[in-house]
């Protein structure tokens, strides 16, 4: 009854429960963080494919720039912070880092405050953009917070530096549950560990341990590990014998790299990030290109497809098929493409043609 | 052998089949390579040199009988000394003797030592332990498109040099809060110069245009920016080589998509894992591309990929390809360079000709390396003893040959035939080249 209503909605917006606010009329909204250089033109493109999707996403714009907090730390605007804490699904363009600014690259910033530890990255081949490796369909699960990245380095004598690489049980156990998940989410047969630990015996011991006990709770996904330099070999022979990877930061890095290279590059390689409290943030890895920027020649495709990569997150499993089903047949069909992956057309055109072609499976 | 070389030899020939003893020859004839910093390599008695062997695990011991086949065939003067490792003994000892042995002659060929990573950090690495212990800083792989083997890429041709005594893999770990591990990794100014200064020397002799050093000093400012830094210094005394940086995960994506652009690459140790076995895959997998650790003073070579495998051992269906080149290696380093190049270009050929390598089967692609060498586009050594004009071993050699182009029918073919001699041998033996 309208009272019932009236009383629902007033009592929302008194509550603040993020939930009731972002589910209201079945539309979720999403914080959307364009970025720098080519960033703005890539996400209007993805906004229109959703529009002419009839996905059921409103687009929270915000900015992202490092400022300057109370006790001297740096911080992302808490506008920002605020609207994903409240939206807990972003979207996010590429962001420059000035070299020197004073202040850590922005992607460090959005991990520390949302406590981003796990970085998703499907790899699989478009058909139509060629490349000698083909049928690559893996999933790459890195660790994002803690291993060598850590940024703890002293310079013990001069002229010897030493780097610190933290391994914790409580990382390591957090993101082997999250890749098992991840595998049993998305009926992925196997999960393969990544590690050296014939060398580094404890840290890599601990990361492997702790998959093993993940493993353990998940039976139904068959779990193998493997050295990361048989695994770097075997990759570039053979990348269909690999399912999802999960490893410790720099080896998921270099990785993560290694396959995007299999399937094309990062041009059109979709990124996601899964943080603590449900928080994920879905991005595109390229960089911010700035000389092509603002001339309408970018490739959308990375932040499509990572924006596809939201709505299977978020559930909306239809819309996201649909979506990548347009943008993979405009690429196969090879006529409207933009230049770094072979074609002539400026970014609307390649945009219009996945729209167009969305309203034509309708 | 040049021709001019090998006519001036020819004149050496008469005085040997007269009856004279033959020491005015061993001083006459030294066909050897000519630098004047050339030192013979030690353990090298009477003419022949002493390499410790390390057959190691998984493959490895199978991968070592061939080498010893395929040198004793050719009549390498070389004899191995083997000394075995047992991966599964906690005790130092055995490496210990390994280590020895191999500060006793100065070379050896190894295969992997499987490390159980399920065993507690005081048990290290055996092959680690080795690597540190006789201070062989710079591990270098060659990785090559080979002519006769199918793969995504062409035209490969990449020296990748990796520092192989720090970095990441210095085993400092500790444990100071339960649940908490910190694993060191060590960069020194010294051993990056070092590395740096092998890589540009290397690149030198090699008439290599570009060397390009990779890192992530974007994350690790002070390790790798020291490792750069390092390279950089070292770059300016070498101007003719072009030197240039990138960073490792662009590297990776770089490899798989154009790995042609690459020339020598330089790095430290955990990057030069992953590079190097992506280079190996590059251009044909782990049983392609043979490996070399160089020291100071000692040098030891092994399969470029360093596997053991143990899903394959015994199976008869190891590729012996980066185990025999690597024993090419292994000759030039002991200035044997005549031998080298002729085991080089037979597994070159086998690999090539596509009859043998269908077999899959390794004791007839090591016999297609021995069928290649004596075929008659090669040559190949007799040895002699001098009491009597053929020795027992020459004799089955000459039966092997079945080559009806040639005349066997007496000893006289040998003074018209010869061409070329080699002075290794002891005074009464002599090794006569024959080209066919």
């Amino acid at each position: 009854t309208a009272n019932a209503q009236l009383s629902r909605v007033v009592g929302a917006a008194k509550n603040e429960t993020p939930q009731s606010r972002t589910f209201i009329r079945g539309i979720q909204t999403v914080t959307l963080i364009p970025g720098d250089g080519i960033g703005p033109e890539i996400s209007n493109a993805v906004m229109k494919i959703f529009e002419a999707a009839k996905a059921p996403i409103r687009w929270e714009e915000r900015n992202v720039t490092a400022i300057r907090g109370p006790g001297g730390k740096w911080m992302i605007p808490p506008d920002a912070k605020e609207s994903m804490d409240k939206n807990k699904i972003g979207l996010k363009g590429p962001l420059k880092t000035p070299i020197a600014a004073g202040h850590p690259s922005m992607n460090l910033l959005l991990r520390k405050t949302f406590d981003l530890y796990a970085n998703v990255r499907p790899c699989v081949s478009i058909e139509g953009y060629q490349t000698p490796y083909t049928d690559v369909n893996l999933v790459t699960i890195r660790e994002n917070t803690e291993g060598e990245y850590s940024g703890i380095e002293h310079v013990i004598v001069d002229g010897v530096v030493q780097s610190i690489k933290l391994i914790t049980e409580q990382a390591s156990k957090r993101i082997a549950e999250y890749a098992f998940e991840y595998a049993r989410n998305n009926q992925r047969a196997s999960v393969t560990a990544v590690h050296k630990a014939n060398i580094m015996r404890m840290s890599d011991g601990l990361f492997l341990r702790k998959c093993r006990e993940a493993a353990e709770k998940y039976k139904d996904v068959k779990f193998t590990e493997m050295y990361l330099d048989t695994v770097c070999l075997n990759m570039v022979q053979d990348p269909t014998q690999f399912d999802v990877l999960v490893m410790p930061n720099l080896y998921g890095d270099i990785l993560s790299d290694l396959c995007a290279g299999l399937i094309g590059g990062l041009g059109v390689t979709p990124s996601g990030n899964i943080g603590a409290n449900g928080v994920a943030i879905f991005e595109s890895v390229h960089g911010t290109a700035p000389d092509i920027a603002g001339k309408d020649l970018a490739n959308p495709t990375a932040l499509l497809l990572s924006a596809v990569m939201m709505l299977r997150h978020m559930g909306l499993h239809g819309h996201a098929k649909k979506i990548e089903t347009a943008c993979f047949d405009t690429i196969r069909d090879r006529k409207v493409l933009t230049k770094d992956l072979g074609g002539n057309s400026k970014c609307s055109e390649f945009t219009e043609a996945i729209c167009q072609r969305m309203k034509d499976m309708d | 052998m040049t021709t001019r070389s090998v006519r001036a030899l020819s004149g050496a020939l008469k005085p040997l089949f007269s009856p004279r003893s033959p020491q005015g020859y061993v001083v006459a004839v030294c066909h050897q390579t000519h630098k004047s910093t050339y030192t013979a390599p030690p353990a090298r008695y009477g003419g022949r040199h002493t390499v410790t062997l390390i057959p190691g695990d998984g493959i490895g011991p199978e991968l070592a009988k061939h080498v010893c086949e395929l040198f004793r065939f050719c009549c390498v003067p070389v004899d191995f000394e083997v000394v075995n490792v047992d991966s599964t003994e906690t005790s130092e000892d055995d490496i210990n003797n390994a280590i020895m042995a191999i500060r006793r002659n100065g070379v050896a060929l190894k295969g992997n030592i499987e490390t159980n990573h399920n065993l507690p950090p005081s048990y290290k690495s055996r092959n680690s332990l080795l690597r540190t212990t006789l201070d062989l800083y710079a591990s270098v792989m060659h990785c090559q498109s080979l002519p006769g083997v199918r793969t995504q890429h062409r035209n490969i041709d990449i020296i990748t040099i990796r520092e192989n005594t720090e970095g990441e893999y210095s085993s400092l770990e500790h444990e100071n809060v339960p649940g908490v591990v910190e694993s060191l990794k060590i960069i020194t100014r010294t051993k990056s110069l070092r590395i740096a200064d092998y890589a540009f020397r290397t690149a030198r002799e090699k008439g290599r245009r570009r060397v390009t050093a990779v890192h992530k000093a974007n994350i690790m400012k002070l390790g790798d920016g020291l490792f750069l830094e390092c390279c950089k210094e070292v770059a300016s005394g070498y101007p003719e080589i072009t030197f240039d940086s990138m960073i490792v995960d662009n590297t990776t994506m770089q490899l798989v998509s154009r790995p042609q652009q690459f020339d020598v690459m330089v790095m430290p140790n955990l990057y030069g894992n992953v590079v190097s076995n992506v280079c190996a895959g590059l251009v044909g997998g782990p049983g392609l591309v043979p490996g070399a650790n160089y020291g100071e003073n000692y040098a030891v070579f092994e399969t470029g990929t360093r596997n053991t495998g143990k899903s394959i051992a015994n199976r008869n269906t190891a590729n012996p390809t980066a185990m025999l080149l690597a024993s090419c290696l292994l000759l030039d380093h002991l200035k044997l360079h005549g031998y080298a190049s002729m085991i080089r270009k037979a597994i070159l050929s086998t690999i090539t000709d596509s009859r043998v390598r269908s077999h899959r089967c390794y004791m007839q692609y090591v016999g297609g390396i021995q069928l290649l060498l004596l075929r008659p586009a090669l040559y190949f050594d007799i040895t002699l003893n001098m009491s009597s004009p053929l020795c027992s071993s020459c004799t089955l050699l000459i039966w092997e040959v079945r080559a009806p182009h040639l005349k066997w029918s007496s000893p006289s073919w040998m003074q018209s035939r010869a061409l070329d001699l080699a002075h290794r041998g002891t005074r009464n033996q002599m090794t006569v080249r024959l080209y066919l």
